[in-house]
């Protein structure tokens, strides 16, 4: 359970990682805050020949609050998010997902952009990224690429960023203020990886109906799921007990058969995933804020 | 040429000045050590323990510029310059054991004792941050350690102690 034998920078400035990127992206990692990448070094899982350590990089460490949406910079801890003023009082579903993230000790490393980065299906950032319709921005020598989540999240572990390019923002959609939102995931002990989990974002429209819904899930396939057709269903509805169990008829449908594994069966992860579904998109509704419309 | 230049950025070993314990230490080490054996292997402070080696077991759990982190999810360089406490310097200057261990010596919060220095580490971050914490607090925020012989109800009850002490002294010092 020793890493395997890798070179190693640590670069202050953007350009210079920049530029290293583009003469060994091919066959360097990013280390941020090494809470995903360095599991998989010691269990030899990952084996690169460089590292390139951009936590030294200052100009990375930013949370904004843009005309929007949050922006949060490559440098960040999920922690510092966590207790940033700005977050605990603007973005709810932002908090509510990140308290979930595994524990406070990985929380104090971890980054919110290496989350994204490192794209397991079963993470929470992502699948909040995903529901919220968020972006990325990816750096390179050759220019800047914003990056729709959507397209972003390619596949199991992997996304559509270029060996030469770095991520190095994150940018969360602000959620409009009656919208009642719900994070939701279930696993056998707190912090460990979810069997399958939900983020939910509901907006009531005048006639306090659903004007607006943005649902997502992890755990459930090998990449973040958007919920397209199930946002579809919800819209106009006044999220009744039977509006629920449809639209949780609708997720337990998009789980993968490709997910069964030691901790969860097909079926028992589509009956969590309902169950979960119901649960989380009752509360979101709860907790909207309707005289404000 | 060019890349032959950029090459030279990258190393194998890395000099490093790491403060802990309030002592300042200069090693070379490769670059691909971890903190946990850094600490254990080069400093000789055996008192943080290695169980998991992936972040799952919390052993490792130290104070990174007065932070809980794991010591295994870290490479000894990424520390260079920065401000270690580990379990051995929990205590301070003091000859008394902190009132964390002694609430754990007293509660009986361990048997084999491989897990206690990551449980204090941590609660030691917890009550730094919420003085006063419930008991479902105290679960969370113990949540990432793993005992695997006394159970937990014992190691909670010493947080619990070790908090109220802490907050009587405070109160007699102000």
């Amino acid at each position: 359970m020793k890493p395997p034998r890798f070179r190693y920078t640590a670069p202050t400035l953007l350009e210079e990682a920049l530029t290293l990127l583009a003469n060994f992206g091919a066959e360097a990692k990013i280390l941020a805050g090494g809470q995903s990448l360095i599991p998989l070094l010691n269990m030899r899982l990952a084996g690169p020949d460089y590292l390139i350590d951009i936590n030294r990089i200052a100009e990375l460490n930013y949370i904004e609050e843009e005309d929007g949406y949050l922006a949060i910079g490559a440098g960040i801890r999920q922690r510092q998010v966590e207790n940033s003023a700005l977050v605990r009082q603007q973005s709810p579903l932002l908090l509510e997902a990140i308290e979930q993230i595994a524990h406070p000790q990985i929380r104090n490393r971890g980054t919110i952009v290496g989350s994204i980065a490192h794209a397991d299906p079963a993470g929470e950032l992502p699948a909040l990224l995903t529901c919220l319709r968020g972006e990325v921005v990816a750096l390179s020598l050759r220019g800047e690429r914003i990056i729709k989540a959507q397209d972003f999240f390619t596949g199991y572990l992997s996304t559509a960023l270029e060996p030469d390019e770095l991520l190095t923002e994150v940018r969360f959609p602000w959620i409009p203020p009656q919208a009642g939102v719900s994070f939701m995931e279930f696993s056998r002990r707190t912090g460990d990886y979810a069997l399958a989990g939900i983020a939910a974002a509901l907006v009531p429209g005048l006639d306090d109906r659903c004007f607006e819904a943005r649902v997502a899930f992890l755990g459930i396939a090998g990449a973040p799921v958007r919920a397209l057709a199930l946002e579809q269903l919800l819209i106009g509805t006044e999220l009744s007990e039977r509006d629920l169990t449809l639209a949780g008829e609708a997720a337990a449908e998009l789980v993968s058969e490709d997910v069964e594994d030691i901790h969860a069966t097909t079926a028992y992860r589509r009956s969590l995933t309902m169950e979960l579904t119901k649960r989380a998109l009752r509360l979101a509704w709860v907790r909207r804020e309707h005289e404000k419309v | 040429m060019q890349e032959q230049s950029f090459i030279n950025a990258f190393s194998e070993t890395r000099e490093i000045t790491v403060t802990v314990n309030g002592r300042r230490y200069t090693h070379t080490v490769p670059v691909r050590m971890l903190l946990s054996d850094f600490l254990r292997h080069e400093l000789h402070l055996t008192g943080t323990h290695v169980g998991c080696e992936h972040g799952v077991c919390g052993c490792c759990t130290v104070l990174l510029n007065g932070e809980s982190i794991r010591s295994c999810l870290m490479f000894a360089v990424q520390a260079d310059e920065m401000f270690l406490t580990t379990i051995e310097g929990i205590a301070g200057m003091s000859n008394e054991l902190h009132p964390l261990q002694k609430a754990f010596q007293e509660k009986h919060a361990l048997q084999c004792g491989f897990c206690t220095p990551g449980f204090i580490i941590s609660a030691h971050a917890l009550l730094h941050e919420n003085p006063d914490p419930s008991e479902e607090e105290i679960r969370l925020g113990l949540s990432g350690n793993i005992c695997r012989c006394t159970g937990y109800q014992n190691i909670v009850e010493a947080v619990q102690l070790a908090a109220s002490r802490l907050r009587e002294a405070r109160e007699e010092g102000a």
